[in-house]
């Protein structure tokens, strides 16, 4: 019994350590910017530069409108698939899967290929369509998360009866969705939105070909210029990706109707 | 007028025909209930009613509108859930306004019309909680004021009391009773529950097969049952294989035993019938005047408090009776000879 626990222990410490060494090694190299002491020197010049801000704020707005797109179309989709077509959720979810397994500079290509200036829609011919391409390229690369996690939640609700119990109560399709379907999977869509926020935050391969001034790109040429400032992006990087997992957890304790047993 | 009426309504479901030519034709205020067991097609119906699902022919009419192609939000029609279906991201008082917000009425109208409900269904400092602080019986009381506050022309019950424990189903199915003969509100109550059905409405569609089988009001349905499925279905039946002896004279053979019945009987002679009586009809020992009289032997006796069951073997066949609990009556000895009448008037004789 005690040699069983003494393994665990052992499993769980290995498993820390393989996961903080690198963090710690990085947060220790990112601190040694001024030769023989610790200082926040590699910070200071990161946040100092006007590209570090313009780059992350372009991200935080892509972002933004990536996650109200994407939860425009995946919780009227997968409410409709649930409600109407349970014998195609199969199918939607391979669907929502595919983003995983096609690599997004397939997906970029092909996006340049179907919409650059010489096709019907051309939207590689002007910096809002490549905007708008680029939005629509994250909502895709978030699909599997945002689908699974709005899917998950309509599943500790039953959609069919109270779609009925509003309809009865004279409710039609757009005031279901607002104001029972929408409210009752709002932490499921935040989570989504919060996973789909660092996504798009550290996304590179489609900023970089669709050549737009997001975050990512910019950390590759900070990298490949500098020693210390590549450190101090991905600390920084990597703390906005955990208090958006923070958040997650935040919001889920915060719902009062969400203590409901299930 | 009368305030519902359904022609002809059928519904398949592919090859499958799940409701057959239902007719049925509710007056204001009335409460019917659509008894049978799980696949009949109550459920259907109502749903069908709501709005829910689209019938394959036939009509509906509410008060003399065919709202038979209308959509459920158009309906004005108020439904109660198994599932309570209470939206649990709204407190008590809004789910209850929930449908008056849907129809854009003043803030002050909703709440006075919120207050008052809350009133009716006796929670009235509830209002605030949410629907999962709420017991079953609370939450089927709240969505039965949901229903009612869009003041809708039909209420529509699905087995509102099936999820509640057994003394709960009763109080609140008589609270749901009195509420509305207090508000005269036309009502449809789908259940599966006899007791439930006979105890609470106006009258009662006893349905099998998607087919209705007797209407009639609750005595009527217990004591006349016009099909075997209807005897056997509503209340417990004792069935005996009888022949017709004498038809004029309405004999019939069980065993050894005549039984004359009060009226003559429609079979020739020879012919053989089910003979059935109610359980309570059936009384221990000879009674005066001129009965039946079976002899059998005792084969268990189950106490139940206020009643003692007796089941008998007489003629080879097994019957059941009920008689009061009497505290100088000790039940029966198991396995002892007994006597068992029964009068004619109250024999059934069931067509095949």
């Amino acid at each position: 019994m005690k040699s069983k626990k003494l393994w665990s222990w052992l499993a769980l410490a290995f498993g820390a350590l393989y996961f903080a060494l690198p963090l710690l090694g990085t947060l220790e190299f990112s601190l040694r910017a001024r030769r023989g002491v610790y200082s926040l020197d590699a910070y200071r010049s990161v946040l100092a530069d006007p590209q570090f801000r313009e780059t992350f704020s372009y991200s935080v707005v892509m972002a933004i409108f990536t996650i109200l797109v994407g939860a425009l179309i995946v919780v009227p989709t997968a409410y409709w698939v649930r409600l109407k077509l349970p014998h195609w959720r199969p199918v939607v979810e391979f669907i929502t899967l595919l983003p995983l397994v096609i690599p997004p500079i397939v997906i970029v290509f092909g996006y340049i290929r179907l919409y650059n200036t010489s096709s019907i829609l051309p939207l590689t011919g002007t910096t809002t369509g490549t905007n708008l391409l680029l939005m629509l390229g994250y909502a895709t690369l978030s699909l599997p998360y945002m689908y699974r996690a709005v899917d998950t939640g309509l599943r500790t609700i039953d959609v069919g009866t109270l779609t009925e119990a509003a309809q009865s109560l004279g409710a039609g399709w757009s005031t279901i969705l607002a104001r029972v379907i929408l409210p009752n999977v709002l932490v499921a869509v935040l989570s989504g939105a919060f996973i789909t926020f660092a996504i798009v935050i550290g996304e590179f391969v489609l900023a970089s070909l669709l050549n737009r001034p997001a975050f990512g790109p910019y950390m590759q040429l900070t990298g490949a210029n500098k020693a210390y400032e590549p450190a101090a992006l991905a600390v920084i990087a990597f703390s906005i990706t955990w208090i958006c997992m923070g958040l997650i957890q935040l919001v889920t304790r915060f719902s009062k109707h969400t203590n409901a047993k299930r | 007028m009368a305030s519902l009426e359904i022609e002809h309504l059928e519904k398949s479901f592919g090859a499958n025909r799940v409701v057959k030519d239902f007719n049925l034709s509710i007056e204001e205020g009335e409460f019917i209930s659509l008894l049978g067991p799980s696949g009949c097609g109550k459920t259907t119906v109502l749903r069908m009613v709501a709005g829910f699902e689209s019938p394959s022919g036939g009509a509906i009419r509410i008060g003399g509108q065919d709202v038979t192609h209308l959509g459920a939000n158009q309906r004005n029609i108020g439904m109660v859930f198994q599932a309570y279906a209470l939206f649990p991201n709204l407190t008590v008082a809004q789910n209850v306004g929930f449908g008056l917000r849907v129809a854009k009425r003043p803030r002050a109208e909703i709440k006075a019309r919120v207050t008052e409900m809350l009133e009716l269904i006796g929670l009235p400092d509830l209002g605030n909680r949410y629907p999962f602080q709420l017991s079953g019986g609370q939450q089927q009381r709240v969505a039965l004021a949901r229903a009612l506050a869009i003041q809708p022309r039909v209420l529509l019950l699905d087995e509102p009391l099936s999820a509640l424990d057994a003394k709960i189903r009763v109080s609140l199915r008589e609270e749901i009773r009195d509420i509305q003969r207090r508000l005269g509100i036309t009502t449809i109550f789908v259940t599966h529950d006899q007791e439930e059905a006979l105890s609470i409405s106006d009258r009662v569609v006893v349905m099998n097969g998607g087919v209705a089988e007797q209407i009639g009001a609750p005595f009527e349905i217990y004591n006349q049952p016009k099909t075997r499925f209807v005897a056997q279905f509503v209340g417990t039946l004792n069935a005996l294989e009888a022949e017709v002896a004498d038809p004029e004279r309405g004999a019939l053979r069980v065993g050894s035993t005549e039984v004359i019945l009060s009226e003559p009987v429609t079979a020739g002679q020879g012919t053989p019938v089910t003979l059935a009586a109610r359980p309570e009809v059936l009384a221990l020992g000879r009674r005066e005047g001129n009965d039946t009289v079976f002899t059998g032997r005792i084969v268990e006796t189950h106490f139940l408090g206020s009643i003692l069951r007796v089941r008998m073997e007489v003629e080879g066949q097994l019957i059941a009776l009920d008689t009061f609990n009497r505290p100088g009556n000790p039940p029966p000895k198991v396995g002892t000879e007994a006597e068992v009448s029964v009068a004619s008037r109250d024999l059934l004789v069931l067509a095949d």
